[in-house]
């Protein structure tokens, strides 16, 4: 690791102030960003950790729909969006493993927008919102492509607001060393009709596959699927699965996930 | 520098530290704690796994500045007030679910932080809980055999001594 | 009851208690005072010629101590071979310079080009990375085949070619075999890959190199399963230290699989470099690094024929293999193809004929050497693979067609040199179908269809050699080091006994089974013994561990010095007693003189040594302690069954394994909770290969695998509860303890079982697949069903 200076503000504002020094870097539960440090492929003058932020931590619900603050661990959205929003908190609870539950953050996640994460998907296909210290995102404005979203330098990730669906359910097929997502898809059925969020599978990041929404919205069954495929075009290729096996999984893990939505 | 101050197998120890000081370099060579073991340097091994205010981390993706205020247990922590091994360690030895020991420390913790969530894991609640922790030696037989037991399962059904 | 005392218990490991308690000593725990730190900059291209290694800026860095290249080392020996093949045509394999720093080309990823001395690792690698290379790079040689086609890149400028050898075995067989293939009535071929793979202890190796400027000793401690061996070869042939100038210490190790026998160019360096700046230097590895540094494992690529007549007897084997050597021969890397492949090709059946040629190749990858099993893995899949291809093909059971070729006989002289000396397949097998629930399979696997999932039933047969000797023959085949080992037993004044022992313990409990020995033969209780290992300036010699040889070839030499103390106390009880030697007794710890009553405690025999007041001083010394050097006069041979059961998804191509069973012949087993965990442990690694395991370069020769985010490691929801079982034994008839080696035998016997089941599975389901290399990927079984 290159050497910086480590900080660790109390509130958001100075969270803010420190950001908008030179090369600050924020840091949420550092499961990416750490070891992306140790290779030496970041180099920031200051870390600003979100750890200490007490009001980025928590799961609320109200009126049909569950906020999770910026800073809430997996771990935290496993146990307590378990009665709310199901779907959420059992792909949470499958994220990397119970010590990286016990660090990594919904924000962090969202901040960095791996291609194979899992949250990127269930943020789509829940139409959910993205609330920063200065504004609110849409999902569908929100990511932008491989580890590119629409986030500013320096705006914080404070909390994710989610309508919660009539059902859902998220599949995920395990890349086999990392246990990323090789191809994770979400379902989501809501009042304004279906969405499906593909991850791990697109050189773009995540997407939505609007063929198997649109399939899916009038007759939400996985025999709704039948005959649907994929197209290969875009998706990663690489030595755990090419681009034509990854866009097989994208239509069984869809089906899957419809048929586990119920 | 940052100036942390954390209590670590019930002792309070206040150290300044460079910056960029990861939880695993603060125990092994500030407290010369070295039970916590590292494997690899991608948060997957698990060798390094401490407790933090009661949660399973993993200390290699953690910077000590990280840990102000908090209390953490190590390994070296997990022992009966006599000495003795606790109740998790005497399964692992008694079902031998160690061979070279390097993960072991990690392993310990994990099942630690398994039995407080989750009192009576079924087996393979136990292999899911191990996700992020990998063992060389023993093919995790023994090693899921000593956390059932360790529960207070019956294990005589499990084939092998 | 099972015992619980001496050879037979399953007793608890006493070192449990350091592991358990984050005590143990691995080599990352020591820091010698006053240490510098060590960043070796590795080459980032497979192939390149160095024009230009600029140090200036680096070296006026921040903490920098000192900073090494190649031309550091220019009057300094390479790292050896320790085994010289000779090819088919009687000439010695080809073995390029190995030098401790590259010198004029890098030749694979991960080359060590200079290493930085610094105050800290931060330090170091800062400089590390001011070092301005100028190297060109070159067109690499990445695949086997391509590398040895004319025209090929050269790895070994000074070589006409990237062949190490050409070795035939056995060569005077080749046209007998050509001649039994073309008259068979039936041959079946396979062709496949038996992928590289990666060790991956769990501790990633460490080097500490001390020198002392008042004596001019060097101490390197080190992760190594030899330490000896690493004096021997550091010593002699690189730096020209002698053995008494010069300690070696592996400490507690964090798991070998063979990837920590071999003599580093880490350790030499810090060794060297200690000296050199004369003061303290480590180094510690990345996992990162260690992908790129530690000898890697298989890698062969073969072609295998085997001949049957009319009534499904075998009747010839021919195989052809390319075998990689990586960039530079490791220690041990030119026998794994040969003597510790070619040797096992009969495996349990009575084939007569049997041909092996290996060709080896060097290509811009790290080197390749011995991973657990060892060469023995290699000729297993393919054997057993082979033989489940010919039953489909002939439409017999897998199982039959295995037991109508047995070896039934023994000793049995196979056709490929070696002579087994006990087994007993037909048991082994029997008791397999009898544990894995052979003929429940069917009902199982309706249950499997009735969820949608593909069923298979995967079996195999295995045999091992082990304890490679004896040391003038394995020096006729052109080994360069004996392989006896040694074990000195100290008997102190109070009784208690310290055992020196040259094999070295890193998971497989030697400190606790080894004291299971003695107690055995000295009726004294286990806690009074104590094993000393992992130190040179502690142990006479020793030749360390690997190839499953600790107990039957370091233990048969403990059990020699131990006689030779019990003859000696016998002595010294005699004369306590006034009797006759010839009439002593030892039992439960006591000499009693036979047909009396009259005793004496092991405690005042010990006493009388060192204190020698009523002693035979005109006989015999004072003192108690003897050392034993121990040379087999024969390999041994375990063997055994194996059956594995997996479900496919169909939707998906994922493998689960549902069920593994082995039955294993060890002969004598001395713990047999120890001996069941090695198994275990073999087990997962054999299905590590067989399901996930892949270590993959690019065509520019990159290791795309490099790290635990795409080289997958077994993990505990990947593997079943193994049912093991080691009933059916057959003494080894030349060891004292009738000990086989249990090590290795769960890496051996489990791969082609698995891979046996997951084509038995889709074949069931209607797919006509014949084979699917590993790892039986779920990409690779999708591919396989769709054609």
């Amino acid at each position: 690791m290159y050497s910086f200076d480590f900080v660790r503000p109390a509130t958001l504002d100075e969270a803010v102030a420190a950001l908008a020094g030179e090369e600050a870097q924020a840091l949420g539960g550092g499961q990416t960003l750490i070891p992306t440090l140790k290779q030496r492929l970041a180099s920031p003058a200051t870390l600003v950790s979100l750890g200490g932020i007490a009001a980025l931590k928590g799961v609320s619900s109200s009126g049909g729909t569950l906020t999770v603050g910026g800073g809430t661990t997996h771990g935290t959205v496993a146990a307590e969006a378990a009665s709310v929003y199901p779907a959420l908190a059992k792909l949470a609870g499958n994220i990397g493993d119970p010590a990286v539950r016990n660090r990594g953050t919904i924000g962090g996640s969202l901040a960095n927008n791996d291609p194979s994460a899992c949250y990127p998907s269930a943020v789509l296909a829940s139409n959910a919102t993205v609330v920063t210290n200065t504004r609110e995102i849409a999902a569908d404005d929100y990511f932008q492509g491989l580890f590119t979203t629409a986030l500013e330098p320096g705006e914080i990730i404070t909390a994710v607001k989610f309508p919660v669906p009539q059902k859902a359910a998220y599949i995920k097929f395990e890349q086999p060393a990392s246990r990323f997502a090789l191809v994770g898809v979400f379902v989501a059925k809501g009042a304004d009709g279906v969405r499906v969020a593909v991850t791990g599978a697109s050189e773009g990041g995540v997407f939505r596959w609007s063929e198997a929404e649109a399939a899916l919205s009038s007759n939400f069954s996985a025999g709704a699927l039948d005959g649907l495929s994929a197209s290969a075009d875009g998706l990663i290729n690489d030595l755990h699965g090419s681009a034509a096996y990854r866009a097989h999984l994208i239509g069984v893990l869809t089906k899957r996930a419809v048929a586990a939505a119920g | 520098m940052v100036d942390v101050t954390m209590k670590v197998n019930g002792k309070t120890v206040t150290k300044s530290v460079k910056g960029n000081m990861l939880m695993t370099e603060f125990l092994r060579e500030e407290l010369r704690l070295t039970g916590t073991h590292v494997g690899c340097d991608t948060s997957q091994c698990g060798a390094c796994v401490i407790h933090v205010n009661g949660n399973a981390v993993k200390a290699c993706t953690m910077f000590a500045g990280e840990c102000a205020g908090a209390e953490v247990t190590t390994i070296e922590g997990m022992a009966n007030k006599d000495g003795s091994l606790n109740v998790i360690q005497q399964a692992f030895q008694d079902h031998h679910g160690l061979q070279c020991g390097f993960c072991t420390p990690g392993m310990v913790m994990s099942a630690s932080a398994l039995l407080k969530e989750n009192p009576k894991p079924s087996e393979a609640e136990i292999r899911h809980y191990l996700e992020g922790n990998i063992c060389r030696c023993t093919g995790y037989h023994n090693i899921v055999k000593a956390i059932l037991a360790a529960s207070g399962q019956d294990v005589s059904a499990i084939a092998a001594e | 009851m099972p015992k619980d005392h001496g050879i037979g218990a399953s007793q608890k490991r006493r070192e449990d208690v350091r592991f358990l308690t984050g005590a143990g000593q691995y080599t990352d725990d020591i820091n010698v005072h006053g240490q510098a730190y060590v960043c070796f900059l590795r080459s980032d291209v497979a192939h390149g010629r160095i024009n230009k290694v600029d140090t200036a800026e680096a070296e006026a860095m921040p903490g920098v101590v000192r900073i090494f290249t190649g031309a550091d080392f220019e009057g300094v020996g390479g790292l050896p071979c320790g085994w010289q093949v000779t090819d088919r045509f009687g000439q010695p394999m080809k073995e390029p310079a190995h030098p401790v720093l590259a010198r004029g080309k890098v030749r694979h990823v991960g080359d060590p080009i200079a290493a930085v001395v610094a105050d800290s690792l931060e330090e170091a690698r800062n400089a590390a990375e001011a070092i301005v290379l100028d190297i060109e790079e070159l067109p690499a040689a990445v695949n086997m085949k391509a590398a040895l086609e004319a025209g090929a890149p050269r790895v070994h400028d000074d070589l006409s070619d990237n062949l190490c050898y050409d070795w035939g075995f056995v060569e005077d067989n080749r046209d007998a075999v050509d001649a039994a293939i073309k008259a068979a009535a039936h041959v079946t071929t396979l062709e496949l890959v038996n992928q590289r793979l990666v060790a991956n202890p769990m501790e990633p190796r460490v080097a500490v190199g001390d020198f002392n400027r008042a004596t001019g000793d060097s101490t390197l401690y080190t992760t190594s399963q030899n330490p000896h061996v690493i004096r021997l070869l550091m010593g002699a042939f690189v730096l020209g230290i002698p053995e008494h100038k010069l300690r070696v210490v592996a400490p507690d190790v964090g798991g070998g699989f063979g990837s920590k026998i071999f003599h580093y160019a880490e350790e030499a360096f810090c060794t060297f470099a200690a000296k050199a700046i004369n003061r303290p230097v480590k180094w510690t590895s990345s996992r990162a690094e260690a992908f790129l540094s530690d000898a890697q494992g298989r890698d062969h690529v073969t072609k295998i024929e085997l001949a049957l007549d009319k009534d499904n007897n075998f009747t010839a084997i021919r195989t052809s293999t390319l075998a990689n050597m990586g960039a530079y021969l490791s220690t041990f890397a030119s026998s794994v193809p040969t003597w510790l492949h070619g040797t096992l090709m009969a495996g349990n059946y009575k084939t007569p004929l049997i041909y092996v040629n290996v060709k080896a190749v060097f290509t811009n990858t790290v080197p390749v050497d011995a991973y657990r099993g060892a060469g023995r893995p290699e000729a297993t899949f393919q054997l057993e693979r082979v033989i489940d291809k010919a039953a489909r093909e002939l439409g017999v059971d897998p199982i039959a067609l295995r037991r109508q070729n047995f070896i039934t006989q023994f000793p049995y002289a196979t056709p490929v040199a070696v002579e087994y000396d006990t087994g007993n397949y037909v048991a082994t097998m029997d008791r397999l179908e009898e544990i894995a629930d052979l003929s429940g399979f069917a009902a199982r696997r309706k249950a499997s269809e009735a969820k949608g999932m593909l069923r298979g039933l995967g079996v195999n047969c295995y045999i091992e050699a082990c304890g490679i000797a004896p040391s003038n023959l394995v020096g006729q085949l052109g080994a360069r080091a004996g392989l006896y080992d040694a074990a000195t037993v100290r008997v102190n004044a109070t009784g208690s006994i310290s055992v020196m022992v040259g094999a070295h313990s890193h998971g497989q409990g030697h400190e606790t089974v080894f004291p299971q020995v003695i107690a055995e033969m000295l009726g004294i209780d286990e806690s009074m013994v104590e094993i000393v290992h992992g130190d040179s300036s502690k142990i006479p010699f020793g030749m360390g561990t690997y190839g499953s040889r600790s107990l039957a070839v370091c233990g048969s030499a403990m059990v020699r010095a131990t006689e030779k103390i019990i003859n000696k106390s016998k002595k010294i009880a005699a004369h306590m007693m006034e009797a006759a030697e010839a009439d002593i007794e030892l039992k439960d710890g006591k000499f009693s003189v036979a047909g009396t009553d009259k005793s004496v405690a092991w405690g005042d025999v010990t006493l009388a040594a060192y204190v020698p007041h009523n002693y035979p001083l005109e006989d015999i010394e004072p003192g108690l302690e003897e050392t034993a050097f121990y040379d087999p006069s024969n390999f041994t041979y375990p063997s055994g069954a194996y059956a594995c059961e997996v479900e496919v998804d169909p939707g998906t191509g994922k493998v689960t394994i549902e069920k593994f069973a082995a039955v294993d012949d060890f002969g004598n087993v001395v713990n047999p909770m120890i001996v069941e965990g090695q198994v275990h442990g073999g087990i997962g690694q054999g299905i590590g290969q067989a399901l996930l395991e892949n270590c993959v370069y690019d065509e520019n020769g990159q290791l795309l695998s490099a790290s635990f985010m795409d080289y997958a490691m077994p993990r505990a929801s990947d593997v079943p509860f193994y049912q093991v079982d080691h009933s059916c034994a057959t003494p080894c008839t030349h060891n004292p303890l009738g000990v086989k080696g249990c090590g290795e035998a769960g890496a051996i016997g489990s791969p082609p079982s698995v891979v046996n089941a997951v084509i038995d599975a889709l074949q069931s389901g209607g797919h006509n697949v014949t084979h699917i290399d590993m790892p039986v990927s779920p990409h690779r079984v999708w591919q396989a069903m769709n054609g």
